[in-house]
């Protein structure tokens, strides 16, 4: 029973340098045409311009400082706040619905580090060549054209971190003249630190941790697996068809045309290793379905090309299910799970969208003060008072007068400000008096409203507001 | 029962080497090395935190923290530099931040402007209610309730702020006055000079001018009273029996009352016991003069405050 001491792995180790090699295919166009719609958007956004009556032009502007999100042509104020829980909550359930139906298609197509990492790697293979250019230079000792070659690959990361830094800070102020004051050293100092901070994370991110991020970091990758089901799409390499019965073998003598290989039970893996040297995450697809693997689907690209170089068939490397390996059946789009994330999906979708087009845009609370409750009067009449708050969203001026309903023969005491102007986006806050003889019939407490009537705005209507007036139960 | 075997793949991840039940093993992947290094990086952040911030104690002490203190002008306007510490980094703050002097500045353009400036600008009332609500719980609301008026536990101690009879007058100005001079509230205690009937007819009047259905025979020999020599009331009170701004009388004739607990007595023989009350002991109240003891700006605001509260003039 002697435990016999193995050779003990060392606790930790380096990452493995991946280089992975260029690839031609469908989905490498698809992963482009996303990459570059993506990079559009997010690169160009905030120059965009959008006339508004009052407040920036531009299109999409995050004000912090002001507290308010400019959103074409919504403005989103702090207590619209839960649109952003709902679209969270689309966002998740998007996630999920998309994972349930084709695995981590996110992952391989538009998680952000894929795209940044994918850009990196490119600037490395345009910089230093294809992979087996690239792989010699990093086993060749420093020398004059491996400085020269590392440094303009760092130095083109590193501008591409500073764009993407630079232009996420562009976001949250007016763009022009923003990115004029950050060049001349006028802007906040948040304006620079956060440009630094995000250089040096896209840097390392992008240029170093790469796969790591998705490997060891990302949460997503872990809890991926209780998101798929027998019929989730992954991306599949077709053993049977690749092994054979005597396993797969190199092109070579007596094993070259697919007759040939049938015969001697090899399968049509010719084990080139293409599928390997291409996969962003280093692993090896035909050993099956692992962590790593992110369903950028370019090990896929990578049989097809080579199948379609020998003329024959596609689909060695595929996107396929479990239900389609094991049973030989399509895999089922319209199941329980699918058509649930769907009808929560249409939900949350009809929900914001009613809510936002419904917004109310000027609105009043009411708050009575609650030390004294009510005060007498000299004339016997009982006062309550109370502090009107109120908001103009309508992104012009906005004149209101306010009325009591519900109390008979009340009288509203504003002090000076009877008559109330607001300008776009413009919030007050006022003390407001309410003097009122309650009848003898009358309990301790009545409930009321106010009433703000836009007199500038036809097209708006009064927007009423429940209160309560109380006085002592006995008169 | 265990069995040792070893998995050894070129490449492939290695086993613990130890095999459970024949085949149940177990892998031994390695660890990120940045994963570990930014772990020590994580200990050397904590000891050049320890040595730059206070951090230990010792002996009756702790150590202070080294090149790391912050200064600020004490009340004599000097100088004072202290190791790092909250209170003092609240204090230079408080001094020298950025909000910290917008507020300053917004606080002299209110104190520059007069009462009528800052009631139509409702930016400038915003911010007195603010800042002269704390004022106020800090400096009055002890005598005076928190919101102005005291419960009924408290009925009759002092003013009623929020209402809108006001003794020495509701004006600004008047209320400025009160706040800077403080006041005297007296009222002689008749008890002795009074007889209980006499005490009965002038409390009956008292009552009747605010209220229906007081026995008129009394009622006409309390009017002779409060009237005439006897009583004498009249001299603070006016024959009208309105109250004198000037006396800090009390206006009878409304439906206030502040020192007799009439509202809350049942019966009018109740109203009336609880009238000559104050009749017969008289009232002795002080409301302190502020002048020393608050700034003139706070006195302002205090005043905009009370004014505010349900019955300014």
């Amino acid at each position: 029973m002697a435990e016999q001491q193995t050779d003990q792995q060392p606790l930790y180790e380096a990452r493995r340098s991946i280089f992975p090699r260029s690839v031609k295919g469908r989905f490498r166009n698809i992963k482009w045409a996303i990459l570059a719609f993506a990079y559009g958007v997010y690169f160009l956004l905030p120059w965009m311009r959008w006339e508004r009556a009052a407040g920036p032009d531009q299109a999409v502007l995050f004000d912090l400082v002001g507290r308010k999100f400019y959103l074409f042509g919504l403005t989103v104020y702090p207590q619209d706040i839960f649109w952003l829980a709902g679209f969270l909550m689309l966002a998740a359930y998007l996630l999920f619905f998309v994972t349930g139906i084709a695995g981590r298609v996110f992952c391989g197509y538009f998680c952000f580090q894929t795209l940044w990492t994918d850009v990196f790697v490119l600037v490395e293979r345009l910089v230093q060549g294809e992979r087996p250019a690239r792989i010699r230079l990093a086993k060749q000792p420093m020398n004059g054209e491996k400085v020269l070659k590392l440094g303009l690959t760092h130095l083109l990361w590193l501008l591409v971190a500073f764009a993407t830094g630079l232009s996420f800070v562009l976001y949250w102020g007016n763009a022009p003249d923003l990115i004029l004051d950050f060049f001349t050293g006028q802007a906040p100092f948040a304006a620079y630190g956060t440009t630094l901070f995000l250089t040096a994370t896209t840097y390392v991110m992008a240029g170093h941790a790469r796969e790591q991020v998705c490997t060891y970091m990302c949460p997503y990758s872990r809890f991926q697996s209780a998101m798929f089901d027998k019929d989730t799409l992954v991306v599949s390499y077709d053993s049977k068809r690749g092994e054979g019965s005597a396993g797969r073998a190199r092109l070579g003598k007596g094993r070259k045309s697919q007759e040939e290989r049938q015969a001697a039970g090899v399968g049509d893996c010719i084990d080139c290793g293409y599928c390997v040297q291409v996969c962003p995450t280093g692993i090896d697809i035909r050993n099956g379905l692992q962590i790593q693997c992110i369903s950028c689907a370019l090990c896929i690209d990578a049989c097809d090309t080579i199948m379609d170089s020998l003329g024959w068939e596609r689909g060695l490397v595929a996107y396929t299910s479990e239900r389609q390996a094991e049973e030989g059946r399509r895999a089922r789009l319209l199941r329980p799970k699918v058509l649930g994330y769907f009808l929560v999906l249409l939900i949350i979708v009809a929900a914001l969208a009613w809510n936002v087009s419904h917004q109310q845009l000027f609105d009043l609370s009411v708050a009575q003060e609650r030390q004294p409750l009510y005060v007498t009067l000299s004339d016997g009449r009982i006062q309550n008072s109370y502090e009107f708050k109120m908001n103009n969203k309508t992104g012009g001026p906005l004149q209101l007068e306010f009325e009591i309903v519900g109390l008979e023969g009340a009288e509203l005491d504003l002090g000076n400000f009877s008559h109330i102007e607001l300008a776009p986006d413009q919030r007050l806050r006022l003390r407001a008096h309410i003097k009122y003889a309650p009848q003898a019939v009358e309990s301790g407490s009545k409930q009321f409203s106010v009433r703000a009537v836009p007199v500038n705005r036809e097209d708006l209507q009064p927007f009423e507001k429940g209160a309560v007036f109380s006085w002592p139960a006995k008169n | 029962m265990s069995e040792n075997t070893q998995q050894q793949q070129s490449g492939a991840v290695q086993t613990t080497g130890h095999a459970w039940d024949g085949d149940l093993q177990e892998f031994n992947n390695p660890l990120p090395r940045w994963w570990v290094w930014t772990f020590y990086a994580t200990i050397v952040f904590s000891l050049v935190y320890w040595v730059i911030f206070p951090t230990w104690p010792y002996a009756n002490t702790y150590t202070k923290g080294v090149a790391n203190t912050i200064t600020f002008k004490n009340d004599q306007g000097e100088d004072v530099t202290t190791h790092w510490n909250t209170r003092s980094l609240l204090i230079e703050e408080m001094q020298t931040g950025e909000e910290a002097l917008k507020q300053k500045a917004y606080l002299q353009k209110v104190n520059a402007a007069s009462y009528d400036e800052i009631l139509s600008d409702p930016d400038m009332m915003a911010f007195t209610e603010s800042t002269a609500k704390v004022l106020f719980a800090d400096n009055c609301a002890a005598c005076h309730g928190p919101g102005a008026a005291l419960p009924s536990s408290a009925f009759g101690l002092y003013p009623n702020l929020a209402d809108d009879a006001w003794l020495w007058g509701g004006k600004l100005e008047d209320i400025e006055a009160t706040l800077q001079k403080g006041r005297k509230g007296y009222m002689p205690a008749f008890g002795s000079t009074l007889s209980e009937e006499q005490l009965d007819q002038v409390a009956s009047y008292v009552l009747s001018l605010s209220m229906e259905g007081v026995d008129a025979e009394k009622v006409a020999a309390g009017k002779e009273i409060f009237n005439g020599q006897a009583g004498g009331c009249h001299y603070c009170h006016t024959k009208e029996a309105t109250g004198l701004k000037s006396q800090g009388s009390a206006n009878l004739t409304d439906a206030i009352w502040t020192v007799a607990n009439v509202p809350s007595a049942p019966t009018a023989e109740a109203k009336l016991v609880a009238i000559k009350q104050v009749i017969r002991n008289g009232i002795n109240r002080v409301m302190p003069a502020w002048s020393g003891r608050l700034s003139d700006d706070e006195i302002k605001q205090l005043a905009i405050y009370v004014h505010q509260r349900g019955g300014g003039k």
